[in-house]
């Protein structure tokens, strides 16, 4: 396609090859592709951002205001709904509660899973690969299908309804994913550190807690997030295990809630729960983002 | 066991991964606390629930009164007879298959812009503002599902909802019930979906984008590739992996949706229109107390997964083979 005078735009003396046309036309089409690539992302990022501040403004009105004007200002900025969500509601009680369950379960899902994919990543016995496979399988399997004979395992231990079963069901399946990511990540560590660290007397459990163990930070650092955000956002263990209301955690408490209000609801109450919960989790967002979204960092190292 | 009086020689073991030189009490001590603890748990709560419900699916067991009778595959039979799992199943492959396709294509357009949209030539470059994009993108992902459930309940109310509201700002009066229409309900709910998991793959592509060696990309825009070619000849062949992982991903998450149908459509909707077979399996096993036949549609999910991943994994591979 050397003699392409087809493809010269109508006022171009001399057709050129396509590369260098191309070049010429370069900076124009990328002027006006950036600025659509922009309005798109744009409109994205608008349809992301709208329902958020829509809910936090909203959790600032009375009911009343809400519903007659989406869109409005809050009039004044009263912070009634969030005291009454807090202490009415019982989404503060329901807060602590979620604090004390996940909190909990993430120490010891972090801690047991470490020191698992340790073993499993650092040393050779017989069965090794198997009780590695094993675990991974458990990330395939539908949680719903286990709910059930869950239920009669927590109930015949006397431990269905208490935080306890609570946290050890979540440690359980939080664990497949969290030996998964540390499993690669302990297999990277380099061998003669804990070669050094053995033949400079150490045993197994110095070498983990006082070698392996602080190398593996940044690992560690980014499975805890994953799991916070997938433990705080459990939802079917607890409405299924933890059925006094007085132990639920927050996802259970504000879905019992919009379902108790009916239809003539407390609105804003509600708007309010819902910021309640959502903030935190953002500004932890916001603080941690940079490891969330690990190794994207800003070069493009080829 | 053998009490091996010194260390061994450095040199005699270079690649000594396998660190079963001494067996000493300390070293039972380790294995057992290391290993075996994460495993009784896991085993306990995770393995043992997972068999038994292949046993309890073929028992006609109705809870802890009476002892479960073998009944064999009468489960299965009355569930391939009941039209609410029917439809529930169906509801689940419609969302399997519409579910990964929007999101995936929606977030790897994204990502591209984000990624390769900015200078055609030189150095590849993301548009100005990406990182802003990126972070914003990424917000609905930390929102609890149930809060994006409840959320997007307040969006799509018929009186004071957003949706409505902004439609009657653009000046269509409407006052739809958008969760409240056979034919709307699930489109609404599919949206709520996609809309909190978009920016998460998102991320997920840029970072498989960034690692794409920049030559390749530079040597297909000198052979003259178009952006669109680019993204779609070059880039998305080059991620094929974290495409497919993702599908796999979101697949798990059409199969389930638990948490989004029953905080938008408790019930199941108006006429069964949006069920799910985890929603169905909820209300069957906890409410009417049929945990036999909950535990057969558990099972059966279990295996539309599996096969799901399956073939997702593995047409994925073969195309790779060229």
């Amino acid at each position: 396609m050397s003699v392409s005078h087809t493809t010269a735009p109508a006022g171009t003396e001399q057709p050129r090859p396509p590369a260098q046309q191309r070049r010429n036309r370069g900076p124009a089409g990328d002027r006006i592709f950036t600025v659509v690539a922009q309005i798109i992302l744009g409109i994205w990022s608008l349809l992301v951002i709208l329902p958020l501040v829509w809910t936090v403004f909203s959790s600032f009105k009375s009911t009343k205001g809400i519903l007659s004007s989406p869109f409005a200002l809050p009039e004044e900025w009263n912070f009634d709904n969030f005291v009454r969500a807090w202490s009415q509601a019982g989404i503060g009680r329901f807060f602590g509660n979620t604090v004390l369950v996940v909190g909990c379960a993430l120490i010891l899902v972090m801690l047991l899973g470490a020191m698992c994919a340790y073993v499993l990543s650092r040393y050779t016995f017989p069965g090794r690969r198997i009780i590695y496979y094993a675990l991974i399988a458990g990330l395939t399997f539908p949680l719903f299908l286990a709910v059930v004979p869950l239920f009669f395992i927590m109930e015949s231990m006397h431990i269905r309804g208490t935080y306890f079963g609570l946290i050890m069901a979540y440690v359980g399946f939080a664990l497949p994913f969290t030996v998964f990511f540390l499993y690669a990540f302990f297999r990277q560590l380099p061998e003669e550190i804990a070669e050094a660290a053995a033949i400079d007397g150490a045993g197994d459990f110095r070498t983990f807690f006082q070698v392996m163990l602080p190398m593996s930070g940044p690992g560690m650092a980014s499975v805890t997030i994953f799991n916070f955000l997938g433990l705080w956002n459990q939802f079917l263990l607890p409405i299924v295990l933890n059925t006094d209301s007085d132990k639920f955690v927050l996802a259970q408490g504000l879905v019992n809630l919009q379902a108790q209000q009916g239809y003539r609801s407390d609105w804003a109450a509600m708007f309010a729960s819902v910021t309640i919960t959502i903030l935190p989790v953002l500004i932890v967002y916001m603080i941690f983002q940079r490891q969330l979204s690990g190794g994207i960092g800003p070069s493009t190292n080829k | 066991m053998a009490a091996v009086p010194t260390a061994a020689p450095p040199a005699a073991t270079p690649s000594a991964r396998g660190m079963r030189r001494r067996l000493t009490p300390s070293r039972v001590l380790f294995f057992a606390l290391f290993l075996g603890l994460p495993l009784v748990v896991y085993v306990v709560f995770v393995v043992s629930p997972f068999l038994q419900a292949f046993y309890y699916s073929m028992t006609d067991w109705r809870g802890l009164a009476r002892a479960p009778q073998w009944i064999g595959l009468d489960n299965y039979v009355t569930l391939a007879n009941d039209p609410i799992f029917r439809k529930a199943l169906s509801n689940n492959l419609i969302l399997m298959i519409l579910l990964p396709t929007i999101t995936i294509t929606l977030s790897f357009a994204l990502a591209v812009l984000v990624t390769v949209g900015g200078n055609s030539r030189g150095k590849i470059s993301g548009i100005p503002g990406a990182a802003v994009f990126r972070i914003v993108s990424f917000f609905p992902y930390v929102i609890p599902a149930v809060v994006v459930g409840i959320l997007f309940g307040f969006i799509y109310s018929p009186n004071g909802g957003l949706l409505n509201g902004g439609l009657n700002v653009l000046g269509l009066d409407v006052s739809i019930a958008w969760l409240g229409d056979r034919r709307l309900a699930m489109p609404a709910v599919m949206a709520a979906v996609i809309w909190s998991l978009v920016g998460f793959y998102m991320v997920l592509f840029v970072a498989a984008i960034k690692s794409i060696p920049s030559e390749i990309v530079e040597a297909a825009r000198i052979d003259g590739a178009g952006r669109l070619r680019l993204a779609v000849r070059v880039i998305l062949p080059m991620v094929r992996e974290n495409v497919s992982t993702a599908a796999v991903y979101m697949g798990i998450m059409a199969l389930d949706m638990f948490v989004y149908i029953n905080v938008m459509t408790p019930s199941g909707g108006i006429g069964k229109s949006t069920e799910v077979v985890s929603r169905y399996l909820y209300e069957t096993a906890f409410s009417e107390s049929r945990f036999g036949l909950a535990s057969a549609m558990g099972v059966v999910m279990a295996l539309v997964t599996m096969l799901m991943a399956v073939i997702v994994l593995f047409g994925t591979r073969q195309k790779g083979d060229e």
